[in-house]
């Protein structure tokens, strides 16, 4: 309760997780809200680069397809590569972390060279890399995405680990004979997981913005997938007469990063008081 | 002094050999055929057997990883499918456009960011700090490809005032190579005139970048500010009778930037890694657009070499911001 209380207060944080909830509704009712849901694939070449008007109220694209439905379609699809990436790289990161800090020798060492070895190329860059030596496709790009995702989250449950390990209630734990796995999965990582929850909930923000410029650069969603990124490579042929064709998606991904990274930054005051910005 | 710095250029190595082995992997074992790749798209059957032979990849792989390390060593990336051109000449010719770039990002980033961060300090808890701090974590949420269209689409298209693309005007000519930095160079060569439209081209591409540095080297200054104005010291001068907002400008900045100075070089880094995607909107001649390029056309080598280099100067800056520490904190050092 006192987590709450203190959340409550914290109005930005509020904000992000408000936005978060609208997203994710906005996702799983997409079919429902959209005005005309079978714009995910119909043209109507009559009605194409519409500026916005009652009919069409974020305009249409160079294929008379309505722009707000395709914002809306396109909500389900971000939020779904931002899980799947999100999700398969802490279940890698995660037990790498707890093995690499709780052990002492040469996997340890192994485990944590190959992670900062991993972060010593900027993300981007050896996402796209991946992504195109793999075949350039969605697939490919979750796939690229989470081979670059997972350190963060093995850094972070090393550091964590290491810290819980040296703690008298392990030592206790080891004393009465208990097993490395249940100190590991059953001590150990339930006190760790809220600097994990926080990464996760950055995370998910930070892999919305890289999945989106896969999606640009054409390494990721293929036409015609109502993806923001894909939608924003699409309109710049037809700038600047059709502004709303790029702007509309654009305001999407911001507005969903948004309220991930503010949520993040919220909770991650609340459960890291080291970092309290009020200190 | 030169002791911690060869400790710490020493540290350098395990990390500099970790990426050759990450991007051999990537180039050799990642695609199905590495030679194909390697030839790129259009090349006849005669070309990929000569670059098998060329790179050693009929050979088991550490043999291969040894014709690769002495490929490495020489700058010997071969040449590019895209350009036609010596992968290292590209690079070479290239790099000072991104380093300009990134350094007129970083300054802009830097000038601005220690002022609002120190602003919002001052105003803790107020709306000023909470509006600072929505605009620097949207400064962070904002994608950088669509900022800078939509302030192409404004500044450029709109209003006309900026220039869409490119680094000068198609009627005017680039100053004699020294630095490679149009904007000295120009001045060196007394051309006012290409100084200024340099200046104008740079405008925009520059501001899309400084935005994620922004957010950051805001909040670093913010927080150190905080800190400091808890010292005794602080207290005492103020119960001194020193106006406050003379002692923040004089006394607390100077003793809280230190993180902030931390953060402004491992954001080189990630403005480089920015560059990629404001270079390919901006149709900027640097090595993020023929990153791009590269990864589009498939371009192995380029790609190779880019990583590499990225990697490299993320180490060096790592270092130097060690070293830079180590000057300013003597305690620092012996834990090297």
């Amino acid at each position: 309760m006192l987590v709450l209380a203190k959340f409550a207060k914290d109005k930005p944080a509020v904000l992000g997780g408000l936005i978060v909830l609208m997203v994710v509704g906005i996702a799983i009712l997409a079919p429902l809200l959209a005005p005309y849901p079978g714009d995910v694939s119909a043209s109507h070449l009559l009605m194409r680069l519409k500026p916005p008007s009652w009919e069409h109220p974020f305009g249409t694209d160079n294929l008379g397809r309505d722009i707000l439905s395709r914002v809306i379609l396109g909500a389900r699809g971000a939020l779904m590569i931002a899980l799947m990436v999100v999700g398969i790289s802490m279940a890698i990161g995660v037990p790498l972390g707890l093995v690499a800090g709780y052990t002492h020798g040469w996997v340890s060492e192994a485990i944590m060279r190959v992670t900062d070895v991993f972060l010593a190329v900027p993300q981007l860059i050896l996402a796209l890399a991946l992504a195109q030596l793999m075949g350039p496709s969605l697939q490919s790009a979750m796939l690229a995405l989470t081979l670059t995702y997972w350190p963060f989250f093995t850094r972070i449950v090393y550091a964590e680990t290491r810290r819980l390990s040296a703690s008298l209630f392990i030592d206790a734990l080891q004393c009465i004979g208990a097993g490395t796995l249940r100190i590991l999965f059953g001590h150990i990582l339930p006190n760790a997981i809220s600097p994990i929850i926080v990464r996760a909930t950055i995370g998910m923000g930070f892999t919305i913005l890289v999945a989106a410029v896969l999606g640009f650069l054409g390494m990721g969603a293929t036409p015609p997938d109502p993806d923001w990124g894909l939608a924003i490579a699409e309109s710049r042929q037809y700038l600047p007469e059709a502004w709303w064709f790029s702007t509309f998606p654009g305001l999407a991904i911001f507005l969903t990063v948004l309220g991930f990274n503010l949520l993040g930054d919220g909770l991650r005051d609340i459960v890291d008081p080291r970092l309290r910005r009020s200190r | 002094m030169l002791a911690f710095i060869v400790r710490r250029l020493l540290l350098v190595i395990p990390s500099l050999a970790g990426l050759l082995v990450l991007t051999f992997f990537l180039i050799r074992v990642v695609p199905a055929d590495p030679a194909a790749a390697l030839a790129g798209e259009n090349a006849t059957p005669a070309q990929i057997a000569e670059i098998r032979r060329q790179y050693g990849l009929d050979q088991p792989l550490y043999k291969q990883f040894g014709v690769y390390l002495t490929q490495v060593a020489r700058l010997d990336f071969g040449e590019s499918a895209y350009s036609r051109r010596p992968v290292a000449v590209d690079i070479k010719q290239r790099l000072p456009a991104t380093l300009e770039l990134t350094i007129a990002a970083l300054v802009f980033a830097t000038l601005a960011g220690i002022p609002l961060g120190t602003l919002a300090a001052i105003y803790h808890n107020r709306w000023p700090d909470t509006l600072l701090r929505i605009l620097s974590v949207g400064g962070v949420a904002i994608a950088a490809f669509w900022f800078a269209i939509e302030l192409q689409l404004l500044f450029a298209m709109d209003l006309g005032w900026l220039p869409l693309r490119g680094r000068l005007s198609p009627g005017l000519t680039a100053p004699p190579v020294l630095t490679g930095f149009f904007l000295i160079d120009s001045l060196l060569a007394g051309r006012l005139d290409v100084f200024t439209d340099a200046l104008r081209h740079l405008i925009l591409p520059a501001f899309t970048l400084s935005l994620g540095g922004l957010a950051t080297i805001t909040r670093f200054t913010r927080a150190g500010v905080l800190e400091t104005l808890q010292k005794d010291f602080v207290t005492y001068e103020r119960a001194q009778g020193f106006p406050p907002r003379a002692l923040i400008w004089k006394f607390v900045l100077r003793n809280s930037v230190v993180a902030a100075v931390t953060q402004i070089g491992l954001l080189f880094g990630s403005l480089i890694a920015g560059a990629v995607v404001v270079e390919t909107i901006f149709d900027w001649p640097g090595i993020g657009f023929y990153t791009v390029q590269a990864i589009l056309t498939a371009d192995t080598k380029v790609m190779l070499a880019v990583t590499l280099l990225i990697g490299v100067i993320y180490a060096i800056v790592n270092i130097l911001v060690d070293v830079v520490h180590g000057l300013i904190d003597p305690r620092l050092r012996d834990d090297g």
